[in-house]
């Protein structure tokens, strides 16, 4: 590999934005600590792209931290799924700044909008460097960095209009997240207590020798819960849809286009990766718990979804169904369905990104996401509209948008496991999606306006990145190699043997 | 079999109305423009799809591959005789549709027309895509696309009943596709590792004719646009729409993509041989027998003229699935050429429908007393598609009534050919009644058309139901080249 600076990507990675954020903190100014966000976040995707071309071409990337060999210092690990973890976690939040400049202005005083690029920031600095290590410890501690900003960046809901319940639904997340985060350190504290070693690759290594006790399935346990709960998995989501609902439109746009997924990666990473495909699926059977939770999650999620007055409640809820989906991909423990989940996590991604930006643009003119605010704006914003509908067909999993990619490769998946059955239900309920779905599209489209604002459309910079990410949502519908042909690769390395 | 030049002219066509659309929606300040615009996409259409006439009839078939998101079911169209027959009938009666649209929008004064006419023009893109797709994915992918496509248009008018009526529309057409039609379209992938039509069928002659029973049923339910019952109620729902609508994509387009999918995976997908060895098609056949009399039955009691055609043609499709479920080539010769003769004949019935409803603002069969002095034109073109439906000579009803009664004695299935004939007895009662009433009512109500308040609908309405009801005619006396196409199947 060549030295240089080009050697140290997988570190400039995180800590590009790691450090601008005390530099954004520092300007005070909005548009100044806005463009250091901006101009990081794009060197961030940047460096995210080189990673993933330098993986696809040359294998994993290892990358000792000082020059510290492994069991010492901390490694960064570089393959081919996080790569992919990293353009996803990149993009979305190079495209969702644009959008939130005006938003927050909108939404935030004058005085805590600094702040709140900063946390923005720190919580992006968290995921990818969750995302780029390769030490069990690291991820503990990138895991902290991002969720105590994420606290910060939901709690802002409340800071003008006096909305409470966002600092409530923070504090929630809070407590929650915390036993999440505990439960992750404990078991990596019993994992080192069991081979001495934090990193992953040595943890893979060593593990088997000692995967019949007690402590390693203790461990096993607590890891899977942890990151469940950061995950939102069923039933321990309770805590995410008031966090989506409260929380500043642009903070939801990018804790449902990334946390939830990043959480799931680090799941998935100890299952197979650290634990083995071996240990998790033929061992301990993990998809005997997963399936039965993602099949619930779905049910639940879609059905509250149904039920919500309130517009980023409805998504939320969707949220915990779609990650439901996910989950059932991985539990089909096959190269094929773990594909299929991948697939499915940049999708939704996409999707969930298209509809919060939309709803946060409807907050905008209307000043609420309730079933009342959003009462006939689609008339009055064709464009925002626009970006609803399709980003509501892709959630159904209408042909023509990634949604549909998603359903068919979960859908083929799972015939070989599970036959028809599941294919039915995956179906059915898409039926229930694209129920909750037209129940927004006919209150935008069809009621009369209820409110007095005078209705416009919304304000280029947030229709441009809302659009930009409808196109994605059809593009890769068609040309769908680089999603499908990545996530299938990856699945195959991680299952083909050691990482 | 994937030819170069030729290759290119079905993607040209699935292009083309979209282009128009936006052509038309960029002119909508300008009327006239704008309907010039129209009916240049049309023209440009039609001499895309002609040329791929003899080329098919020499058993060519033209297409290509446009992308590939799923690996093993590319986006790909291929043009086979069934779909050429399909996409002429769509694409020759678009122009006459927007000749009678013009009359009809102007003459009823209705909003949104640019909108009206955009979409209008992409409803027929996803048609062609359905008619041309090279395989299930493709096809499932027009399918759905035209059933969005038609929603603004079902909804046009904006009010509650129109809202009603679209969510109708389209939860029983997405449902059933999502539901039935997907299923059946992955549960084939499972079965054959494809989905691309095959002549002579793609599924293993080994299959278990369970199996076989199971999916075809799936499919046959999934296709709700063919509108085999329990799944017709989108239909009448659907008659919300402005007459136009109704005219093209409720009597040809949106209606016979459903019962030419049927149709195309009866052939390509099951095959004839595999469906006659296992009997996989049998119930599907006896449950189009039932839709084929209780529709009509129902429609005898419909006084709304629109919902009273909506009933009809819900029976009359069934007539082309049962062509299909009979897995003979007769069958399938009688069915396609059923698509031709049902399309002349029910567009001018829905013609006449809307040019009665301009003109005379009738929309009540009990209301028709005495109208024919009125409107004679228009009822004589009335009783021409009605005799096309009931298939007595001189139309092309004759020929497609034949076949598929020949079909039905050919697989000796009886019971079917005595559903048929009752069903021309009850065609006789529902719709022979209109023109009688109109020309020959002696009932008081009969006097207001005398006064000459009520004159007939606006030029080019008149013009466009003339237009349909002499095809009706004509083709009685020429339907020698849809034969030949036809003949490329068997």
């Amino acid at each position: 590999m060549e030295f240089g600076w080009g050697a140290h990507l997988p570190i400039l990675q995180v800590i590009v934005v790691l450090l601008a954020a005390p530099l954004a903190f520092l300007t005070r100014r909005v548009r100044a600590a806005w463009l250091i966000a901006f101009i990081a976040s794009a060197i961030a995707l940047w460096i995210a792209s080189r990673l993933l071309i330098q993986v696809q071409q040359d294998g994993v990337i290892v990358y000792q931290l000082g020059g510290w060999a492994a069991p010492m210092g901390i490694g960064y690990h570089i393959d081919l799924l996080n790569a992919f973890m990293l353009v996803l976690v990149s993009a979305i939040s190079t495209i969702a700044l644009p959008y939130s400049l005006r938003s927050i202005e909108n939404e935030l005083s004058a005085h805590s909008q600094p702040l709140f690029y900063v946390y923005w920031l720190l919580c992006v600095a968290g995921l990818l460097g969750i995302l780029a290590t390769g030490d069990a410890f690291n991820v503990f501690v990138f895991l902290e960095i991002s969720a105590l900003s994420t606290y910060a960046l939901i709690a802002l809901g409340s800071d003008r209009g006096g909305d409470r319940r966002a600092l409530h639904a923070s504090l929630r997340y809070l407590l929650l997240g915390s036993i999440g985060a505990t439960f992750i350190v404990i078991g990596i504290g019993l994992l080192y207590m069991m081979t001495g070693t934090l990193n992953m690759m040595d943890l893979a290594a060593r593990l088997p020798a000692v995967e019949d006790t007690r402590t390693v399935h203790a461990a096993f346990a607590f890891l899977v819960i942890g990151t469940g709960l950061k995950a939102a998995m069923f039933p321990l989501h309770t805590w995410l849809p008031d966090a989506y609902t409260h929380a500043p439109s642009a903070t939801s746009v990018l804790l449902a286009g990334t946390s939830t997924k990043v959480a799931i990666y680090v799941m998935l990473r100890f299952l197979i990766s650290v634990f083995g495909f071996e240990f998790s699926f033929i061992g301990i059977h993990v998809e005997l718990w997963l399936l039965p939770l993602a099949v619930l999650a779905i049910l639940y999620g879609s059905l509250c979804a149904v039920y919500q007055m309130d517009a980023k409640r409805l998504l939320a809820y969707s949220s915990v169904a779609q990650v439901g989906y996910i989950f059932l991909a991985i539990s089909i423990g096959s190269a094929a369905g773990i594909a299929a989940g991948l697939i499915h996590m940049f999708n939704h991604a996409l999707m969930k990104a298209v509809l919060f930006m939309a709803i946060g643009a409807v907050v905008y003119r209307a000043g609420g996401s309730r079933l009342f605010h959003i009462a006939g704006f689609g008339r009055a914003m064709p464009w925002t509209f626009g970006a609803l509908l399709l980003g509501g067909m892709s959630l159904v999993g209408v042909p023509f948008t990634v949604g549909f990619i998603s359903k068919w490769y979960l859908v083929t998946s799972s015939l070989d496991t599970y036959g028809l059955a599941l294919v039915v239900f995956v179906l059915a309920s898409s039926l229930l999606a694209a129920l909750y779905v037209w129940r927004l599209v006919d209150v935008a489209w069809f009621r009369p306006v209820m409110h007095e604002r005078e209705l416009q459309e919304a304000p280029l910079s947030m229709l441009l990145p809302m659009w930009v990410l409808v196109l994605a949502n059809v593009y890769f519908a068609f040309d769908s190699d680089l999603t499908v042909g990545i996530a299938q690769r990856t699945a195959a390395v991680l299952l083909g043997g050691a990482p | 079999m994937l030819t170069s030049e030729p290759g290119q002219l079905p993607v040209i066509a699935v292009a083309l109305p979209f282009v128009g659309a936006l052509v038309i929606s960029t002119l909508g300040r300008w009327q006239n423009l704008r309907e010039a615009a129209s009916f240049a996409t049309a023209a440009a259409l039609l001499l895309a799809i002609l040329p791929l006439w003899p080329v098919v009839a020499d058993g060519g078939r033209p297409g290509m591959i446009l992308a590939e998101p799923i690996a093993g079911m590319p986006i790909a169209l291929q043009v086979e005789p069934l779909g050429l027959l399909f996409a002429v009938v769509a694409a020759a009666l678009w122009p006459v549709t927007i000749l009678y649209a013009i009359g009809y929008m102007r003459g009823h004064h209705e909003k949104n027309q640019t909108r009206f006419f955009a979409f209008f023009a992409m409803a027929i893109g996803a048609t062609l895509l359905v008619a041309f797709a090279a395989n299930l994915f493709t096809l499932f992918l027009g399918y759905e696309l035209l059933t969005l496509l038609t929603f603004p248009l079902v909804t046009h008018h904006g009010t509650a009943k129109a809202r009603a009526g679209g969510m109708r529309y389209l939860g029983i057409l997405l449902g059933t596709s999502l539901a039935f039609l997907l299923l059946a379209i992955i549960w084939t992938w499972q079965l054959s590792g494809s989905g691309d039509f095959l002549a002579g069928g793609l599924l293993a002659k080994d299959t278990d004719p369970a199996t076989l029973t199971l999916l075809y049923l799936l499919f046959a339910f999934g296709i709700g646009k063919a509108a085999l019952m329990p799944f017709h109620g989108w239909l009448p729902a659907a008659m919300v729409a402005p007459t136009p609508v109704s005219a093209l994509l409720h009597a040809v387009a949106v209606v016979k993509a459903g019962v030419f999918c049927v149709l195309k995976i009866t052939y390509y997908i099951f095959g004839l041989d595999l469906l006659q060895d296992s009997g996989a098609s049998d119930v599907v056949a006896y449950i189009a027998g039932a839709t084929i009399l209780i529709a009509a039955l129902i429609a005898l009691r419909q006084d709304n003229l629109k919902r009273r055609l909506a009933y009809s043609t819900i029976s009359q499709l069934s007539y082309i699935v049962l062509g299909a479920a009979l897995a003979t080539s007769t069958g399938m010769l009688g069915g396609g050429l059923h698509i031709l003769a049902h399309a002349v004949a029910k567009i001018t019935l829905f013609f006449c429908a809307g040019a009665i409803l301009v003109a005379a603002h009738k929309s009540s069969v009990s209301e028709l007393h005495g109208i024919g002095r009125a409107m004679p034109i228009t009822m004589t073109a009335f009783f021409i598609g009605a005799i096309t439906l009931i298939g007595l000579p001189p139309t092309i009803g004759l020929w497609s009534k034949w076949l598929l009664g020949s079909a039905a004695v050919e697989s000796g299935h009886f019971v079917l050919l005595l559903v048929l004939l009752l069903s021309s007895l009850l065609n006789i009662v529902y719709l022979l009644e209109i023109p009688a009433k109109a020309f020959f009512s002696t009932a008081p109500a009969a006097a207001e058309y005398r006064q000459g308040a009520v004159k007939e609908a606006p030029l080019p309405s008149v013009i466009a139901i003339c237009l349909t009801s002499a095809a009706c005619l004509a083709l009685f006396f020429f339907p020698q080249p849809f034969y030949a196409l036809l003949a490329g199947l068997s």
